[in-house]
C-alpha cells in the first residue's frame, strides 16, 4: 500500500459540515487546515455533498491544495505536487434521529432491557409495548400501526422460556402491519432479540411481512442482560435505513475511501482510546445541533473499564434547542445568565434559533443565552446517561436476580464523579466558544465535577474525523489527536460539601505558594504550557487541603497531594460546593454569576459595549 | 472565498413550483404525464389494510391450540361474515358441542397452531392523494404518485402549523406593521386565507378557528400565544413544540409565519405580493420540517391557465456575491434588507467575540454593517 501522506476527512453534522486536511510533515501527521460550511440537506440543494464540497473548497483555499475535481467531487488518489488526497473519510449524523418502538413480554424486564438497548444505540423511543403493559391488544395494535418507527426491537422470554408470549407479540405486529417512517414500499426492519426457541414460530409469522433480523437474546437469563448484539444490529440498520435518507448520502458513499461512519460511533472510538492509552476514567460529550451524545469510561467493581454511550436524541443547540427549553424550563436556562431576560423574550429567541438553526450569535447576550442553554442540555443529557449507564455494559453485565426483579440498577454506581479523571468536551458550543474558559465553566456548571478533574476540549471539533481515521490509520489519528485536537483547559479542584458564603473551604499549595479559596468562590491559579500557548501542559504537585466538612477524594477534611495538569485556564479551584446551588434571589445570583465569570476571565459585556 | 452558499426562502410572483404528491403506501396512480390537474384531482389512490382482529379461539372453545384445526369450519384466506361460525367442537357423544361465531367481517389471514389464535383482517380504508395545486403532471412515480408542475406565485414562510388547505386570499390588515386582532375576523372570513402584518393575537387565532378561517399568513407570532392556542385546540395542556416538525396537527386552520417568533413586521416584498394576490384562490400548507429534507410552509397561487403558462427562468440557486440582495435573519439587524458589498475571506471577530466568516452589507436604511454570513438569507425571487 502506498504511503498515506494526505488525508481529507469530513463530518456532516445536522447543522454544519466540517472538513479537515491532515498531512505528513517531517515524519509526523499534523492538522494542516480546516473548513466548514452549512450542511446542505435543505432546499434548494437537498444534497449533503454540496455542503461537503463547500467545506472542502474552504480547505482548498486555505491550504492551496487542489482537492476537488472539475465536477466538484473530492479527488481521491493524490497526484504528485499539490493535488488530491490519498484518503478521504467521512462521518455523518445528518438524516435526523432514529425512531424506534420496542416490544417485550414483561414491561419491567425484557421490555425495559430492550428500551435500554435502543436508547443506548441512540434511538428515540416512540413507545414501549409489553404483553403486561395494561393496554388492550387492539389499543397496542393501533398504536404500533400509528407510530411508523424506523425499526422495531422485539424481545422477551429467557432462552428456553416462554414461546407463546413472543408469538402473541408477533401476531400483534402482523395485525398492525406497521410501515417504516421512511422509504415507501420498504419492509419495516424488525430486530428479534428474544427467546431463541421462539424464533422459528415468530419467523413463520413475520418473515414475509417485515425485514426480520435475529440477534442473540438480550435477556438470555433473568440475571443477565446482553445488549451488545441488539445495539450493533440497531447501528447497522440505522446506517442502512435511516442515514440513507439524508439527501445525497448515496453520492457521498461513492466518494469516500472507506464506509461512512456515524458520528457518535466515531467519537466513541476516540473516547475509548483516550481512556485505554492513559488508563483513566473519562467522561466525554459531543453536543450538536440536534443531539447530545455522552460517553463514559468508568471502572467497574472488578476494576475493569466499562464503556457506555448514550444519545439524547432531542437535546441540541439548534434543531432541538426548544426541546432543551421544554425539558429544562425557561427558569433553569435563565439562572445561568448574567442579566435578566423575560420568559417571553427568551422563548421567542430560542424559537427563532430553532427555525433558523445555522445562525450564529453576533451579540454577546445572544452568545450567553446559547451558552446557558448548553449548560442545561449538557446537564439533562448527563442525567439521561447516568440513568442508562447501568444497562449499557455489554455482554457480560451481571445483575443478581433480586436486582433484576426490582430493576434497582447497579449501573448508577458506575458514574462516580469523584473518581472521574478527565472530561472531554466536543461539539460547536464547546469547541467554538470564543474563550476556552467559557467551555471550562459550561462543563463545570453542567457536570459539577468533584475532587480533581482534568478539563479538556476538542480544539476545533474534529474528534469524529479522528475517530474514523483511527480505524484505518491509527498512528495518524493518535498523532493528530495529541498535537492538534485535545486542548488542555486545566485541572478543576472542586471540594464536595456545602457551607456559607465566605467560610473556609479549601487551600491549595502549589509551587511553593498557598491559595485559600472561601466557600462560594472560584479562583484560578495560572499553570500553562511547557512552551507557548498550547501543546504539552505544565504539571505540578499540589497539596489540596479541604476545610472541615469538605471532601476532595480522601474523605472530609483530609488533604490530598496530587499532580495537577495545567492548560489555558490553569488550576481552577471551584469552591462553590457540591452539589452546586445557585442563589435564589435574582440580585445575589446575578452578582455571583458575574463574579464567577470574572474569576474565569470571561467578559460579561461585549468589548465595545 | 469569493462566494458562499446561504439558503433563502422563496417569495416570488411567478415561479415554477414542483409538488411531489406521494401516497404513504404503494397504490395506483390515476393520472398520466402531461395531464392537467386541479387541486381536487385525485392523483393516486391506495388502501390502508384494515387492522387484524385477533380471535383467541382455542381459549374460547376450551381446546388446546393443536386441537383447533379439527374444530375449524373456515380456512385461511376465506372471506368471513360477521356472525359466521368459525369453529365447532365435536362435543361428547354428539352433545355439549360448542361453537364460536366471528365477531367481525373480514378475511381470515392467520391461523396459529402455536397460540390457537385466528387473525381476521378487517376491510381496508381507502386513501387518496389529491393534486393540491393546479398544474400539469410532470412525471409519474409508479405505484406511488406524481410530480405536479405548477407555475404561479409562491411565498415560503419560515414556520407553520396545520396541513394543506385551499382558500381565497383576503388582506385584513392595513399594513405590514399592523397586528391581526379579533376585530378583523368576520363571518365573511370563513374558508378564506387571511393576510396579516407583524403579528396575530391569541384572540384572533381563536376567533378565526371558531369562524372557520382556512388559513392565516402573518409576519410573526408570540410563542406563548401559539402554544396556548394549540393547547386549547388540541385539548392537550402539555402540548409544546420541541423540534420544528409540524403540519400534522389536527387544528381547524393553517398558520404560516413568514418572519419568526415575536411581533415581526412582515417583509415589504412578501406583504406586497400577498396584497397583490387578494381575492385569488390559494393553496396553503403549514408543514414545516427543519431537519433532513427540509420542508417550509407555503402559500401557492397557481396561474389560471396552467396549459398556457410558460415557466420563468430558473432563479439563482443561492450564491452570495457582491450585490446579492439579502435579508439579515438574526439580531442585531434582524429583518433588515440590503445588498452584499464585501465578502472578506479572513475570519472576523464580532461582538460576541466569535471569529466567523462575515460579509459586509449596505442596508436599505443606509447603515453599512458587518454580519456573519450564516446570519443572512438570499432573497430568492
Amino acid at each position: 500500500m502506498p504511503e498515506i501522506r494526505t488525508i481529507l476527512a469530513t463530518d456532516c453534522g445536522s447543522t454544519t459540515t466540517k472538513a479537515i486536511l491532515i498531512t505528513k510533515q517531517d515524519g509526523s501527521y499534523r492538522l494542516t487546515s480546516r473548513g466548514e460550511a452549512p450542511t446542505t440537506v435543505e432546499a434548494p440543494f437537498d444534497d449533503v455533498t454540496v455542503g461537503v464540497t463547500n467545506a472542502v473548497r474552504e480547505v482548498e483555499e486555505l491550504s492551496k491544495r487542489k482537492l476537488l475535481d472539475a465536477d466538484g467531487k473530492v479527488a481521491v488518489a493524490a497526484k504528485d505536487g499539490d493535488e488530491g488526497a490519498d484518503l478521504y473519510l467521512s462521518t455523518s449524523s445528518a438524516g435526523g434521529g432514529l425512531q424506534m418502538t420496542v416490544a417485550g413480554v414483561v414491561k419491567a424486564m425484557s421490555a425495559e432491557s430492550a428500551q435500554r438497548a435502543a436508547l443506548g444505540a441512540g434511538a428515540i423511543i416512540l413507545d414501549v409495548i409489553a404483553v403486561d403493559d395494561g393496554r388492550k391488544d387492539y389499543q397496542k395494535v393501533e398504536r404500533i400501526r400509528q407510530l411508523r418507527p424506523d425499526m422495531i426491537l422485539m424481545s422477551g422470554g429467557t432462552d428456553g422460556g416462554t414461546i407463546n408470549h413472543l408469538v402473541e407479540l408477533a401476531e400483534m405486529l402482523v395485525s398492525a402491519d406497521p410501515k417504516p417512517r421512511l422509504g415507501i414500499g420498504l419492509n419495516l426492519p424488525v430486530i428479534y432479540a428474544g427467546n431463541k426457541d421462539a424464533h422459528p414460530a415468530v419467523a413463520d409469522l413475520l418473515e414475509d411481512r417485515v425485514s426480520l433480523r435475529k440477534v442473540d437474546n438480550l435477556r438470555p437469563t433473568l440475571e443477565r442482560e446482553n445488549l451488545l448484539p441488539a445495539r450493533e444490529a440497531i447501528h447497522e440498520l440505522f446506517l442502512e435505513h435511516v442515514m440513507q435518507q439524508a439527501p445525497g448520502y448515496g453520492k457521498l458513499s461513492s466518494w469516500v475511501s472507506t464506509g461512512i461512519m456515524s458520528t457518535p460511533n466515531a467519537v466513541g472510538k476516540i473516547m475509548q482510546t483516550i481512556a485505554a492509552q492513559r488508563n483513566i476514567t473519562v467522561l466525554g460529550v459531543d453536543i450538536g445541533g440536534a443531539t447530545t451524545d455522552v460517553f463514559s469510561v468508568f471502572k467497574g467493581l472488578q476494576g475493569d473499564s466499562i464503556y457506555n454511550r448514550t444519545v439524547s436524541a432531542n437535546l441540541g443547540m439548534s434543531y432541538s434547542i426548544c426541546n432543551v427549553l421544554m425539558e429544562a424550563k425557561a427558569e433553569n436556562i435563565r439562572r445561568w445568565l448574567p442579566f435578566n431576560v423575560s420568559d417571553a423574550e427568551l422563548r421567542n429567541q430560542l424559537r427563532n434559533k430553532m427555525i433558523r438553526p445555522t445562525t450564529i450569535p453576533q451579540r454577546m447576550e445572544d452568545l450567553q443565552i446559547e451558552q446557558a442553554v448548553s449548560r442545561e442540555a449538557l446537564r439533562l443529557a448527563f442525567e439521561h446517561h447516568k440513568s442508562l449507564a447501568r444497562g449499557l455494559t455489554g455482554v457480560q453485565q451481571t445483575r443478581t436476580i433480586g436486582e433484576a426483579m426490582t430493576q434497582s440498577g447497579t449501573g448508577l454506581t458506575l458514574v462516580n464523579m469523584m473518581s472521574l479523571d478527565m472530561i472531554v468536551g466536543s461539539g460547536g458550543v464547546l469547541s467554538h466558544a470564543p474563550r476556552r474558559a467559557q467551555s471550562a465553566l459550561m462543563m463545570m456548571d453542567a457536570y459539577q465535577p468533584e475532587g480533581i478533574t482534568l478539563l479538556t476540549v476538542d480544539s476545533i471539533f474534529m474528534m469524529p474525523q479522528l475517530g474514523i481515521l483511527s480505524t484505518v490509520q491509527p498512528e495518524a489519528a493518535t498523532e493528530v489527536f495529541e498535537r492538534d485536537c485535545l486542548i488542555y483547559l486545566g485541572t478543576c479542584i472542586a471540594p464536595v460539601g456545602t457551607g456559607k458564603e465566605g467560610d473556609a473551604c479549601v487551600t491549595v499549595d502549589v509551587n511553593g505558594s498557598s491559595t485559600a479559596v472561601p466557600y462560594g468562590a472560584i479562583k484560578v491559579i495560572p499553570l500553562g504550557f511547557v512552551t507557548g500557548d498550547d501543546g504539552e501542559p505544565k504539571r505540578a504537585e499540589a497539596t489540596i487541603s479541604p476545610a472541615r466538612g469538605f471532601d476532595v477524594g480522601n474523605g472530609k477534611g483530609r488533604s490530598r497531594t496530587v499532580t495537577v495538569t495545567g492548560g489555558l485556564s490553569g488550576i481552577i479551584i471551584d469552591a462553590r460546593g457540591r452539589p452546586l446551588t445557585l442563589p435564589t434571589d435574582d440580585a445575589t445570583r446575578l452578582r455571583k454569576i458575574k463574579e464567577w465569570m470574572a474569576a474565569m476571565d470571561i467578559p460579561v459585556d461585549a468589548p465595545n459595549a | 472565498m469569493g462566494s458562499a452558499y446561504t439558503p433563502g426562502l422563496t417569495v416570488s410572483g411567478r415561479t415554477v413550483i414542483e409538488k411531489t404528491r406521494r401516497l404513504p403506501l404503494k397504490g395506483a396512480v390515476l393520472v398520466q404525464a402531461g395531464e392537467l390537474v386541479v387541486p381536487t384531482t385525485v392523483v393516486a389512490r391506495t388502501e390502508l389494510p384494515g387492522l387484524m382482529q385477533t380471535v383467541k379461539l382455542a381459549e374460547q372453545l376450551g381446546v388446546e391450540p393443536n386441537e383447533l384445526k379439527s374444530a375449524l369450519r373456515v380456512s385461511a384466506s376465506d372471506v368471513i361474515e360477521k356472525g359466521q361460525i368459525l369453529a365447532q367442537t365435536k362435543g361428547l357423544f354428539g352433545f355439549f358441542k360448542s361453537e364460536f361465531k366471528s365477531p367481525v367481517a373480514g378475511r381470515l389471514e392467520m391461523i396459529s397452531e402455536q397460540t390457537g389464535h385466528l387473525g381476521i383482517r378487517m376491510p381496508p380504508t381507502p386513501i387518496e392523494k389529491d393534486a393540491y395545486v393546479s398544474g400539469v403532471v410532470q412525471s409519474v412515480i409508479p405505484e406511488e404518485g406524481a410530480v405536479i408542475h405548477c407555475v404561479g406565485a409562491l411565498v415560503q414562510g419560515i414556520f407553520g402549523v396545520g396541513g394543506e388547505r385551499q382558500g381565497v386570499i383576503r388582506a385584513v390588515t392595513s399594513s405590514q406593521d399592523a397586528t391581526l386582532d379579533e376585530s378583523a375576523i368576520t363571518p365573511e372570513c370563513r374558508g378564506q386565507i387571511l393576510i396579516g402584518g407583524q403579528c396575530v393575537t391569541l384572540a384572533a387565532l381563536r376567533a378565526a378557528s371558531a369562524c372557520g378561517v382556512a388559513g392565516i399568513v402573518v409576519g410573526g407570532v408570540v410563542d406563548s400565544d401559539l402554544m396556548e392556542f394549540m393547547r386549547s385546540e388540541l385539548k392537550d395542556p402539555s402540548f409544546d413544540i420541541g423540534v420544528a416538525i409540524t403540519g400534522h396537527e389536527p387544528i381547524p386552520l393553517t398558520l404560516v409565519v413568514t418572519e419568526g417568533f415575536g411581533p415581526i413586521r412582515m417583509a415589504d416584498r412578501t406583504y406586497a405580493l400577498l396584497q397583490s394576490l387578494n381575492g385569488r384562490t390559494a393553496a396553503i400548507n403549514g408543514a414545516t420540517q427543519i431537519r433532513a429534507g427540509v420542508i417550509r410552509p407555503e402559500v401557492i397561487v397557481a396561474d389560471a391557465d396552467q396549459a398556457a403558462s410558460v415557466a420563468p427562468p430558473a432563479a439563482d440557486a443561492g450564491e452570495l456575491r457582491i450585490g446579492t440582495p439579502i435579508r439579515v435573519i438574526r439580531e442585531p439587524y434582524f429583518g433588515a434588507l440590503g445588498a452584499v458589498t464585501g465578502l472578506p475571506s479572513e475570519l472576523t471577530q464580532v461582538d460576541s467575540e466569535t471569529w466567523v466568516r462575515v460579509l459586509n452589507a449596505a442596508l436599505q436604511d443606509g447603515r453599512n454593517v458587518t454580519v456573519p454570513r450564516a446570519n443572512v438569507e438570499i432573497i430568492v425571487t
